[in-house]
This record gives structure tokens, sequence and C-alpha cells, in this order.
């Protein structure tokens, strides 16, 4: 009955709903961002092998040329954020922390920065395969967050039919405004790179699910479908993380994709809307990826907004573009519920990156006197797995990583931090589930 | 940028957190027992505030004295040892010696909660670990009732509630007499019922004006405490919902086999210490299961045996016992009805 319910008010069941704070940047344009004296274009800005550079130090590049190419299928090339000079291959840090190999450019100061590279190619005549291939080469990963590679989305398995495409316009963390913007004042370019993902896959629907909050962005898209379009704009409810891939398909399919599988498996695939613009605007030109809108936002931040940024640039030129408060910061990339924070102001923005946020460092409240788990079941009520995180908690405290795998499913935890952020206990519950997933796929990979 | 430092502090996700916590919720249990208390101490006197207070110091102070023993801070803060001090007071007759209620203060709270291990790692409602042992301890005093609204009940102590320890508590016949009560030495409407067939008004039952444990006797003011914390999203509204519901269905199975010998549905639902155990008790969320149908069935196993107890059982109410028998099975309930997860396939062999 409970499915009943939630399946006529587009929903899943339990989640949560934090405060949005998205009244930050909400109602602020997309601004481009100067560009840096030095971008750093990490090799690996996507899931999958890292690009193979093809340009050496000293060479010139001009804004656009590919710089680094596609290391086999799951993977894409890189393409220059900037006219300018590649000075060397350098370290940088990624989000994650680890070291990365990247391109360092120095931007020619007096550059107009425009794009001179690529040329109009005909969508309507490729087919399927070419457009896969046309995808590759335009560089465009997952947006969203999770930086697959989108090409490898389109390829689907044999035996296996996408039936219905879904673009995820939720943006259910909070803070961030990002696709919010982009649908308000880009609704064009969605259409259109869903117009080129349809012929793809060939699929009979599409559905684009945004969350109750955004009416603007559903009014915008509406105004731009046309009937024959044949796309829906389903309002679904605000409520974190409706941009799950799994829940959004349950919210608007009412289908649920099998523990441990694939979209595919239930006959669909879930694109951002921010990916979808990106390849409606860059496939008919035959351009590749060198930018992307992110939210800079949070309290640490002098002029929150949204802000059009090339990729490459260290965080700490967009900060001094933005203004940075006094105080010991927490600077988070994309929202704050799954987004890690990093170490370095060096760290430069990526494909995956849909927001910094900077805040200030909590003051933890029990002075580390830990309570321990009281039962309440809040946890349990949250999970939008419906898994048993208590249970789980109980069992991470006492190292039964393989109990906990076997009989109350951890790997099948997303990792969404909704057990964590309603526990009156303030235990780690999703840290310390992060850490016993690691373990348990290490000791599988070993037997 | 340098003012910064050039090195970041490093967190983890989530960095958002719900206001509520622990100390808050256990608060707000206090606030919604308080008001139990008071109209326990307007129906019962200064004998009944006396013995609220002492329950209350009496497991205060063990917990700390558990917590310096063991070497720990101090747990007060988190407010649980209050909770189970009143608690354990509202279970029991107002005119109780004082010392037998430190007594139950400390056996709740050492017996019941630090053996375990502390908040969260008791298996029973610690305040009815605490009444349980002072039942077998003191049968006669525990069952020892004196009537609701007595006229002197302002001006002078129930006479058994300053009795030495270990020796026979002064009678309280006199008293109960001097409250012109007719009959019945203000025996509870649950013995009444069951031992000379004697019914009571429901509306009385309701509104609390009969004799019986300090913070039982009002099913209208539990209510609206119990909507209260259902309302601030503190209780799970589904425990109480599957005692009560499972009672009166039980209750009306009994009664429509024969109106002359079992009571109505509506006198079990009132009288007794149901409704003070399905809203304050059963939901302590430590002994409760965690599950969705566990939770449902741990609810209907309490209302079930209290009736069961009620009506065939020897003693008049079941509802403590009922309800540690639910805390028992919590951990069995908890294993065997761990929920479908999302997406996952029918019966997998690994």
């Amino acid at each position: 009955m409970l499915g009943l319910l939630n399946q006529w008010r587009r929903t899943f069941s339990h989640g949560l709903h934090p405060p949005e704070h998205k009244e930050l940047t909400a109602k602020r344009p997309v601004v481009r961002l100067p560009f840096p004296e030095v971008l750093y274009v990490p090799l690996s800005q996507h899931t999958g092998a890292p690009a193979k550079p093809i340009v050496r130090p000293g060479q010139e590049v001009v804004r656009g040329e590919p710089i680094a190419e596609a290391d086999g299928f799951v993977s894409v090339p890189m393409h220059a954020p900037a006219t300018g000079r590649v000075r060397s291959f350098e370290a940088v840090p990624s989000p994650r922390g680890r070291l990365v190999r990247a391109i360092a450019i120095d931007v020619y100061p007096s550059s107009d920065q425009a794009v001179l590279y690529g040329a109009p190619q005909d969508i309507d005549a490729m087919s399927p395969a070419e457009l896969i291939l046309a995808v590759q080469e335009s560089g465009v990963v997952g947006l969203g967050g999770a930086a697959f590679p989108t090409h490898v989305k389109l390829r689907v398995p044999e035996g296996k039919h996408i039936d219905t495409i879904i673009v995820n316009g939720c943006e259910c963390e909070p803070y961030l405004t990002t696709d919010h913007r982009l649908m308000l004042e880009q609704p064009g370019a969605v259409l259109k790179g869903l117009a080129i993902i349809r012929k793809a896959l060939g699929a009979e629907r599409a559905i684009i699910g945004i969350e109750a909050n955004k009416p603007d962005a559903v009014a915008a898209l509406r105004s731009v479908i046309r009937p024959e379009d044949g796309v829906e704009v389903c309002v679904v409810e605000s409520k974190y993380p409706q941009g799950a891939e799994k829940m959004l398909i349950k919210s608007l399919l009412n289908r649920e994709v099998p523990a441990g599988g694939l979209p595919v498996e239930v006959g669909a695939a879930v694109f951002n809307v921010a990916t979808l613009a990106q390849i409606g605007e860059l496939l008919p030109i035959h351009q590749g990826l060198i930018e992307r809108i992110m939210t800079v936002t949070g309290e640490g931040i002098e002029r929150p907004g949204n802000y059009l940024v090339p990729l490459g640039t260290p965080i700490r030129d967009v900060l001094r573009f933005t203004g940075l408060r006094e105080g010991n910061p927490r600077v988070i990339f994309g929202g704050p519920m799954m987004g890690p924070t990093i170490a370095s102001w060096d760290t430069p923005v990526t494909k995956g990156v849909s927001g910094i946020l900077v805040l200030p460092q909590a003051v933890p409240e029990n002075n580390g006197s830990a309570i321990p788990c009281i039962k309440c079941g809040a946890c349990v009520n949250a999970c939008p797995i419906h898994l048993n995180p208590c249970f789980l908690g109980q069992l991470a405290r006492k190292r039964r990583y393989d109990a906990m795998d076997r009989q109350y499913h951890l790997l099948d935890c997303f990792e969404c931090g909704c057990c964590t952020y309603v526990c009156p206990a303030e235990i780690p519950l999703v840290q310390q589930f992060r850490v016993a997933k690691q373990i348990v796929r290490e000791r599988k990979a070993q037997a | 940028m340098t003012a910064h430092g050039s090195i970041l502090e490093l967190q983890v996700s989530p960095h958002l957190h719900t206001k509520v916590n622990v100390s808050s919720i256990m608060l707000h249990v206090v606030y919604s027992i308080v008001p139990v208390c008071l109209f326990g101490v307007y129906q019962f006197g200064w004998s009944a505030l006396a013995l609220i207070v002492t329950t209350t110091l009496s497991c205060l102070l063990t917990e700390r004295v558990v917590c310096w023993a063991a070497g720990k801070p101090s747990t007060l803060g988190d407010c649980s040892a209050l909770i189970t001090g009143l608690l354990l007071a509202l279970t029991l007759p107002p005119g109780l010696p004082l010392w037998m209620g430190a007594v139950g203060g400390v056996v709740s709270i050492a017996l019941g909660k630090a053996l375990f291990g502390g908040i969260g790692f008791n298996l029973f409602n610690p305040a009815l670990v605490g009444r349980a042992f002072l039942q077998a301890a003191f049968p006669v005093a525990i069952t020892t009732w004196t009537p609701a609204g007595a006229p002197q009940r302002f001006t002078s102590f129930v006479p058994s509630t300053f009795a030495w320890p270990f020796s026979r508590p002064a009678s309280v016949d006199a008293w109960i007499a001097a409250a012109g009560v007719d009959g019945f030495t203000g025996a509870t409407p649950l013995s009444l019922q069951k031992f000379s067939h004697i019914g009571t008004d429901i509306g009385d039952l309701f509104l609390g004006t009969t004799a019986g444990s300090i913070g039982e006797t009002s099913a209208l003011l539990i209510l609206v405490c119990g909507i209260f914390l259902i309302w601030q999203g503190l209780m799970d509204w589904r425990i109480p919902t599957a005692v009560l519901g499972t009672a009166f269905i039980t209750s009306l199975a009994f009664y429509v086999l024969n109106p002359g010998i079992y009571p109505s549905p509506a006198f079990m639902m009132f009288s007794g210490g149901l409704m003070l155990g399905a809203i304050f008790m059963a939901t302590d969320m430590v002994g409760s299961p965690v599950t969705p149908l566990g939770v449902w069935i741990y609810g209907a196993v309490i209302g079930l045996v209290t009736v069961v107890i009620r009506l065939k059982g020897g003693l008049p109410d079941g509802v403590m016992y009922a309800i540690l028998l639910g805390n028992a099975l919590t951990p069995l309930i908890d294993q065997w009805t761990q929920p479908r997860i999302f997406g996952q396939r029918k019966k997998q062999h690994v």
C-alpha cells in the first residue's frame, strides 16, 4: 500500500529531507570565471583508464585542441581548456587526495580564447555506432559527479534493450544549483543532447525527472519541448537521495534495479542534465569538453554563485574570484552529503566536480565521549536501500566484515550518508561502511 | 590564500547532521513524563511526590556511582537515568515505603542497565527490571493501594511511606478510612474486576480518578503526552498502536465469547498500566526491535500477553511481564525480520 502511495507521489521509500541551502545561489545566473595563469589538466578525470598525452612540453595548444587521447574503450580524451603553451607534466592532487599526472598549461594572457578547433558534423546522418564514437571523442563523462564515461553507457550489452532514457534533473544534494541553472539557461541543449542519446540507444521513451523544488526548471524545459519530441517532464518529490540512479528509476518507472546490478537490467539508462547539455552543444560542432558549470557556495564564500570554470583551474584561483571568508574552512568537492573534502588549494577542477562547498569546520559536540547506539532505528528508516545500518554498525565495531557482507548486504550500500545524518548518537556509520566495503572487496580479490 | 595555510583539514562526508541527538531525545521524553508525574502528585499527594523524588535520586546516584566505579566519565548528561527514575515511580503504588523505592532505583540502574554495559546495551527496560524486583521482594507493599483524591493527601503522608527498612510498614487502613472511601480499601479497578467482579466507570478510568500506581491512572493524559512525542518524531507510533490494537482485539474476542465473565475492551484499554506501558515503556528504543515488521510483532506480543495474563493469569495486571517478555524476544524478532533490501533477488543461494 505504501508502495502505491509512493508511486502516486513519484518517490521512493525512506530517504530524508535535509535543509536545502539552495537559496544562496539558485537565483544567480551562470558567470564565466576568468582564465587562471596556469591550468593543470589531470589525465584521469573520469572512471576508467587515464588518457594518454599527445602533446609534449613546450608545445603550443589551441583552446579545444585534443591534448590526450583515450586509452581503450573505458577512457576519454582530454582537450585544451585554454590557448597557451604546455609547460610540463606535473603531479597534482585529485579530489580524492591521490596525486595524479596532469598537463600543466601556461595560459596566454593576451589570447582571446576563442575555440578555433572543431568543425560541424552531421549528427542526423550518423549511425548509433558512429554516435558512440563521437561521444567518446567529445570527452564527455557523467557530469553529475560520477564521471563515468558516457559513451560506455551507450553500448548496450548483447540481448539487452533500453526502452526508457531517464534524464536526471533532481540535484538532490543540498547547496548545489548547477543543474538547476543549466535547465533554466540551456533547456534547448539538454533536449538536443537527449535526442542524440536517444538515437544512439534506440529508446522508445524519454523522461526528465526534476525535484518539486525547481518548478521554474520544469516550466523552462516544458516550454521548449514540442509534442513531436515525445519527451515527458515528471516532477518527483524533493527528497535526498532522489538523484541516485536506482532511486530515480524507482520513482519514475517503479522498477527496482536488482541488487548489485545495473540500470540496463531493467531497461533504463540515466543521464544527468549537464551531461546531455554538453553532448547537445559539443557533438554538432565536433568539439571537446573544456569547461563546466559549478556551484561555489557555503558559509565560507563571499560571493556564492554558479560559475563556468575551465577544467584544470586550481581551486585557489576559483576562490580568489569568489572570495573566501576568514576562518578554518572545510573545502568540499560536490555536495555536503557525499562530497569529499580536499587537502590542498592546488586541487584542480575536473569534469566530475559539480560544486565547491566551503563550510566552517564543525566543532565536535560530544567531546569524544561517544554515546553508543540506542537502537532508535532512525537509520533503518532512512536507508533508501533498506539495509539495516544499525546492525551493520554493531558488526563494524566488532570488525565482523564477512558477516556484514553475507548477512546484511554491505556491498549494496552506495554511501549516500543518510544513516550518519540521522544518527542521534552521531555514530559515523557510513564512514565505517566505506572502510568495511574496501576490506571486503580486498578479501574477495585475494580469495 | 596563503593566509589560510596551504594544507586543509580533512573530514569525511556527510558534512551535514541532524540537530537531533540522544540527549535531546531523552530530554523530550522527560518533558512528556513530567505532566504524568504532576497529575500523579495531584491525585495521590505528598507521598507520591516523595516517592518520585526518591526513585529519581536513587537512579541518578546509582548511575553516577557506577560510572565512577567503572572509571568512565559521567553519563548523567544523557538523561536516561532520569527517565528510568521517573518511570519507575510511575509504576509504583503511591504509599510504597520510600526505602523500597530507593532499592528499586538501585536495581533498575545497576542490574537493569549497568550490568549489560550501560545505555544502549540493556536488554530490558531498566525501570521494569526494578519494578519486577520490587514485586518479587515486597509482594504485599507493592499491592497496597491508596485511593486517589483523598482529602488529607496534602496534609499528611500515607503512614507506610516512612517505614524503616526491613520493618513492617504501618497499616494504611486508618488513613484510607479517613479518606472516607467506601468498602474496598482503595483497590485498583483491575483487582476489583478480577477478584470481586466489580466494574469501574470507563469515564473515571479514562480521566484517571481511580486508585492505582502513581502514573498509570489517567489514560487521557498519557495519550496526550504520547501524541506529543509522536508529533516530535521521537517515538515510534507503531509500537503503542500495535500493543493497544492487539489488546483491544484480544479482549474483544474474550468479551464477545462471554460478556458475563470478561470485562469490555474499553475497560481493558484504559485500566491498569496498559496505557502507561504501551506509550512509555514498550517504546523504550533500546529494548524494542528496529526492523519495520519486527516492531509490529513486538507490539502484538505485548498486547496479547498482557490480556492473557489479566484474564487467565493469577495477577491482576500483566503489562510489566508482557513488556519484559517482549524485550527478551527483541533480538530474535530483529534477526527474523530483516527487511527485503532494494532490488533483492528472490532466494539467492550463496
